[in-house]
């Protein structure tokens, strides 16, 4: 296969794929982690302030799920084939979420009524936390590899995917999203609401670096196939290193209120877990637990190489191309929320 | 019910109602560029007021387009594995470039258009108008590409045999220029103007009817009228060419069309009838080789029927694809006559006196959803049974891991959830409808009159 700086194709395509999950991870992570948190804002005004924080760009971040979808689809149509038909219900209860998110931002504001608005409040927060909790869920899965027959076709029933590790996972994205949302909304607000946003910042950070660490310690003791590359590779120890810096560097930034800072940290930190993530899956993409010769790598899951080549020139155009418009956006709305009369 | 009829009705019914959404969403969006390149050019505050009004509308029906939207995009891998497997290389990349260089584009720009009014100059707020109006008319282009692949595949080579076998790339501008793309983006396009143009026509006439913000509706209508008058006429064009393209390429389809049984011979064109499939004959008045006419420009010419096809490649259900492709024509004709009517009466400078062709105006909004919705299926059942036209079928498409109870499971909830959605959005849509444009234009001017619509305008709860 053809290469560039040496990677081939197919390993470029997987780099760009890990790209634009964490991109999404990052950017709907917060507004995910926003509505996570929502019900913990008690005031009408706090909420309203809360939602419009990402009402100009959730949509927009949301569109990084689609895009992540289709390179996944395009790029490595067995991994995409192999683990939506096996994870069939779990997504069907993620889309419903995503769903019921979308309508609670909208209608949310549509109606004066208080049992109205607190009807949405409840959806927007449940949904919110469902995304978070399925994502986790088929991440979870997927690190621990999954019964596929020689087809990549799924071996399992349809409760495979409860399993204990995976709500760990699971768990650990809900609390890594609600930190990292509760970090953005900080960033966005002022006054009362300000200071109780740094407390569930706080609380939000204790949360999740108590499942991390669990999730840290159950993986070492029982998913050693996980843990094998970096433990071979004594300099991939600068992983979690920096990311316990990261994560330090949150709370100090919040206490010096350097809001962007602390934000920058908290998507440093996601990257960081996904790069973990990454590595310790590399060359493979889904293993097979019924025989390793089973399993979805890069090279044997990908599409061809003139579709890959393609699509590499696609994101070599459109990568930057969003990137400029989604900056634009993201500073037309800068600096902390005003009510007006378009806000929801 | 098995799994494939089952995860049929699961995309039809997912899809059909996802349908409703993007095509009001691209119309509405060309709309609404109109109006506000009209407030830009003459700064008169109706338009700018207009633009606001609809732009709310703009937002309820995007936010259900990209939520249904996603739900399309994850059933290819969660019910159509093995179609995935089989069309990733190649259906992939079209899918792909929608994201990239469409979706990301209306989805960017859309917070612009519904919160930056205060935030950005007119212009650039304009900019974000027509971005996002763009971003959602290339998001058409892409899918209907990946579509118009399945119908007339170009550009491949198919790979390896029997479940391994899938098709490869092997030139992506032969894929994205395939036999029908064009027409048929060019159909879907005008489809969706029209959507969008009914709207505004039928929310303006509702207010004509009422004679309620009688100076902003009637702005508004003209608007919408002629978006409507232009795209009804075009259709019959573009339509025709998409027809040709279906006799030539899915002859299967163009037969089921008509309900053309022979295996070769002249064949009638129906303006109506019913296709009785065991006894091979169509109920019905008909232009005695019309059909011929339309393929071959020649009454007489013969004319493949679907007797010339093996039982197993023909649409199983005739008769569905020829009433859903007549009811299209029967709202295109309607939408013809009507738009000319109303613009004949316009020029005389009484169409808004005719309170009676108002009237058929708030419900003539209907007219597209239903030609959009039929001509769909005309497209995918004449398909049948074939999920791509001449290598996969349908019935080989499925998961092999999905079970009928899973798919059954998620239909209802989907149903549910759909259901709610629609009532939700008919009841939100009506409500801002009923409480109208926010000012009457002239008080717009003042800054404390502008206040006082933030106080009282919008209903906002303290």
């Amino acid at each position: 296969m053809a290469t560039i700086f040496s990677l081939d194709y197919a390993t470029l395509w997987f780099l760009v794929i890990g790209a634009v999950f964490t991109g999404y991870a990052i950017l709907d992570g917060f507004d995910l982690g926003a509505g996570a948190i929502h019900l913990f804002l008690k005031k009408e005004e706090s909420r309203r302030i809360a939602i419009n924080a990402i009402g100009p760009v959730w949509d927009g971040n949301e569109v990084w799920l689609v895009i992540g979808g289709g390179a996944l689809f395009a790029g490595f149509p067995k991994v995409y084939a192999a683990v939506f038909s096996a994870f069939y219900i779990p997504f069907m209860i993620f889309l419903v979420a995503l769903i019921f998110r979308a309508i609670s931002i909208e209608f949310r504001s549509k109606e004066p009524m208080a049992w109205w608005r607190k009807l949405w409040d409840w959806s927007y927060c449940l949904s919110s936390c469902v995304i978070a909790l399925a994502l986790g869920l088929v991440l979870g899965n997927i690190l621990q590899g999954l019964p596929l027959d020689r087809n990549g076709n799924f071996q399992g029933d349809w409760t495979y995917f409860l399993n204990p590790y995976a709500f760990m996972v699971a768990i650990s994205t809900l609390a890594l999203f609600m930190m990292h949302g509760a970090i953005y909304l900080v960033m966005k607000t002022e006054k009362r609401l300000y200071t109780k946003l740094t407390i569930l910042v706080k609380n939000t950070t204790i949360f999740f670096v108590i499942s991390v660490l669990l999730l840290s310690f159950y993986t070492l003791l029982y998913r050693e196939h996980l843990t094998e590359r970096i433990k071979a590779n004594t300099w991939m120890f600068i992983i979690p290193v920096l990311m316990v810096l990261a994560v330090a560097n949150i709370t100090r930034s919040i206490s010096q209120q350097r809001y962007r800072q602390a934000f920058f940290s908290s998507a440093v930190v996601i990257s960081l877990l996904l790069v973990i993530v990454a590595v310790e899956l590399y060359p493979n993409m889904v293993i097979s637990t019924l025989d390793p010769a089973y399993s979805l790598t890069v090279a044997n899951a990908s599409s061809s190489e003139k579709s890959l080549g393609y699509m590499l020139v696609f994101a070599g155009i459109g990568v930057p191309l969003v990137a400029v418009y989604t900056s634009f956006v993201f500073w037309t709305f800068k600096g902390k929320v005003k009510l007006d009369e378009m806000s929801y | 019910m098995d799994v494939e009829i089952l995860s049929r009705i699961q995309f039809a019914f997912t899809i059909s109602f996802h349908y409703i959404y993007p095509p009001l969403s691209i119309g509405l969006g060309l709309c609404m560029v109109f109006m506000e390149g009209l407030y830009l050019k003459t700064k008169n505050p109706l338009y700018e007021q207009m633009t606001r009004y609809f732009t709310r509308i703009f937002a309820l029906i995007f936010g259900i387009g990209v939520a249904t939207g996603i739900v399309m995009e994850f059933e290819f891998g969660t019910n159509w594995a093995t179609y995935s497997k089989y069309v990733g290389d190649v259906f992939g990349s079209a899918l792909a470039a929608e994201g990239i260089f469409a979706f990301a584009l209306e989805s960017g720009f859309l917070g612009v258009l519904i919160f930056g009014w205060n935030k950005v100059s007119p212009r650039v707020h304009f900019l974000s108008t027509i971005m996002v109006t763009l971003g959602s008319m290339f998001s058409a282009i892409w899918i209907v590409v990946a579509n118009s692949w399945q119908q007339t595949p170009a550009g491949f080579h198919i790979v390896g045999e029997g479940l391994d076998a899938r098709a490869e790339i092997t030139d992506f501008w032969a894929m994205v220029f395939n036999p029908s793309s064009l027409e048929r983006i060019s159909h879907v396009w005008i489809g969706a103007f029209l959507s969008g143009a009914f709207l505004v026509t039928s929310i303006a006439a509702w207010y004509i009817v009422k004679k309620k913000h009688l100076e902003f509706a009637k702005a508004a209508f003209t608007i919408g009228l002629f978006v409507a008058l232009f795209s009804s006429y075009a259709q019959v064009v573009v339509g025709h060419k998409s027809a040709e393209v279906v006799a030539e390429y899915q002859p299967a389809k163009l037969a089921a069309m008509e309900g053309h049984f022979p295996e070769n011979e002249k064949a009638d064109m129906y303006l109506f009838g019913w296709v009785n499939k065991e006894k091979q004959t169509v109920k019905g008045l008909s232009i005695p080789g019309g059909l011929s006419f339309l393929v071959h420009y020649n009454f007489t010419a013969p004319v493949k029927g679907l007797n010339a096809f093996p039982v197993k490649d023909r649409p199983g259900n005739p008769n569905l694809v020829f009433q859903s492709y007549h009811l299209m024509i029967a709202c295109g004709m309607l939408m013809i006559a009507l738009t000319s009517l109303a613009a004949w009466y316009w020029k005389k400078g009484s169409l808004f006196e005719k309170t009676w062709l108002m009237k058929i105006f708030v419900w003539a909004v209907l007219l597209p959803q239903l030609a959009n919705e039929a001509g769909w299926f005309t497209a995918e059942t004449g398909r049948q049974p074939w999920v791509v036209y001449g290598l996969l079928r349908t019935s080989d498409a499925l998961s092999a891991s999905v079970k009928a109870g899973q798919v059954l499971f998620s239909l209802v909830l989907f149903a549910l959830v759909y259901s709610l959605l629609l009532v939700l959005f008919l009841y939100l849509l009506n409500k801002k409808i009923i409480h109208g444009p926010a000012l009457h234009a002239d008080e717009m001017h003042s800054p404390q009159l502008e206040e006082m619509s933030d106080r009282f305008g919008e209903k906002k709860m303290p």
